[in-house]
């Protein structure tokens, strides 16, 4: 039994909120490289620049690479041999948020939904969390902005309406979105499951490093072939126009019920972050 | 090829804003009012019950942003635009009390547009997701009213070359339909 202490939760964090608000990935970046040099339109390729000037500047100022430093999502995989001790799991890890948004000067974007009164430090976090075999104690950090997030979508669909029903939706999500999500987006996507678990499969898509490929070989040429249909469209960067509309598209899976066919996308800007620390 | 910057200063005469095109890459310096959901539910508040604003909207731009909190040292935090449609709502009332231009992201309503052509008023889109960048542009920022909602306060931003394009003219031109047709295969 490994024994984990509530302080260095909170510590922990607090740590990757800051961080996370102000680092963009390398896997990210790379793509974004990759989009300027294929980019066809001249609008698009000043955005592109831009963009990755930004994360340059975020980078080196401590400044948020965005103002919406949005809500944080937390995922916790803890190991079934671990102990923490000190006080209560969540209220370490929603001290941690309040630490990290008031000493990075990130933004207090959560409120009640119906008053619309602020809480003033950003809690609570959105906590997701997995116990799985051993000693391991995982933390990933994802805020999430809401241009982005208010794009996403549940759909459960009939069986009858099979892949290409789901494909055609998940596409027609990219394309009413427009520029709303900061595009170039990347796509989660959760087939399955239930009504909750499509969409925690597709925001758990979102985490996956950009560039890697998924392991599935059916569900990997889906995600290229969906992938290429979206940069069809021509909704470009900021939605101005252009060949980079998504990133990538990333798919995860789950067995659902014989009546139905369940289908969340879950819609991410281009400041795709997450920042993930072990103790 | 980079298109170079047409250089303009808010606040806005019409005469400028009516000579605006879609697809213009422009710089803007001179001051801004800022404004998100909750400052633009009150301005049309007052505004519908014929009372005044505690701030003139003649002629001014209005910059969709509810920045980070400023780090010492600094006038603000990370400053890009939030998403527009949100205000399409409220947009055409200010427009006709005097508004002249709107800096955001994404598309806007077939009122809003209309509402453009008939007031004279231009659209501009700022990149999204580049607060960290936007922030060098802004020189001074100062709340104006309402400081009570935080972020989503009315302030006056001073800003020197703010990198914007024009998304939506006064003439009914909107590049988030042109430019999507133009790179759709």
């Amino acid at each position: 039994m490994r024994t984990i202490s509530v302080e260095d939760v909170t510590a922990a964090v607090r740590r990757l909120c800051m961080d996370a608000c102000t680092i963009l990935g390398d896997d990210v970046i790379a793509l974004l490289e990759v989009a300027l040099l294929n980019e066809v339109s001249t609008i698009g390729r000043e955005i592109l620049e831009r963009i990755i000037q930004n994360s340059r500047i975020a980078a080196e100022e401590k400044i948020p690479l965005c103002q919406d430093t949005g809500m944080a999502v937390v995922f916790v995989e803890i190991g079934q041999d671990v102990h923490v001790k000190g006080g209560a799991l969540d209220e370490a890890i929603h001290e941690g948020v309040r630490q990290g948004y008031r000493d990075g000067n990130l933004r207090k974007s959560v409120l009640h939904p119906i008053t619309r009164i602020n809480t003033g430090d950003n809690t609570p976090a959105v906590i997701h969390t997995e116990f799985v075999p051993g000693d391991r104690f995982k933390i990933t950090l994802a805020p999430k902005g809401f241009g982005s997030e208010n794009m996403s979508r549940v759909m459960m669909f009939p069986p009858s309406a099979g892949i290409e029903g789901v494909k055609d939706f998940i596409v027609q999500r990219v394309e009413e979105s427009g520029g709303n999500p900061c595009p170039p987006i990347v796509v989660g996507v959760g087939l399955g499951g239930t009504f909750e678990k499509a969409a925690i499969l597709a925001k758990k898509a979102l985490l996956r490093p950009l560039g890697t490929q998924n392991p599935d070989p059916d569900l990997d040429s889906l995600e290229k072939e969906l992938l290429e249909r979206i940069n069809r469209l021509g909704i470009g960067p900021m939605g101005l126009g252009g060949r980079t509309t998504a990133l990538a598209v990333h798919v995860n899976t789950y067995p659902t019920h014989i009546a139905s066919f369940p289908c969340a996308v879950n819609i991410q800007c281009h400041s795709c972050r997450h920042q993930e620390v072990e103790l | 090829m980079k298109s170079e910057p047409k250089r303009i200063i808010a606040p806005l005469e019409e005469a400028l804003v009516r000579e605006l095109r879609a697809g213009d890459v422009v710089s803007l310096s001179g001051t801004l009012l800022t404004g998100r959901d909750a400052a633009h539910k009150r301005m049309t508040d007052l505004l519908a019950s014929g009372k005044p604003l505690p701030f003139s909207i003649e002629g001014e731009v209005i910059y969709y942003v509810g920045p980070t909190p400023a780090p010492p040292g600094r006038p603000i935090g990370a400053a890009g635009p939030t998403t527009s449609y949100r205000m399409d709502a409220y947009a055409p009332l200010l427009m006709e009390h005097g508004l002249k231009g709107m800096i955001g992201k994404g598309a806007r309503s077939e009122a809003v547009k209309q509402a453009m052509i008939k007031c004279g008023v231009v659209y501009f889109a700022a990149i999204g997701g580049a607060g960290a960048l936007i922030s060098q542009s802004v020189k001074e920022a100062q709340v104006l009213a309402w400081e009570e909602l935080g972020p989503e306060a009315v302030r006056r931003l001073v800003v020197e070359d703010l990198p914007l394009i024009v998304a939506t003219d006064s003439q009914g031109g909107d590049l988030y339909i042109t430019g999507r047709q133009q790179y759709k295969i």
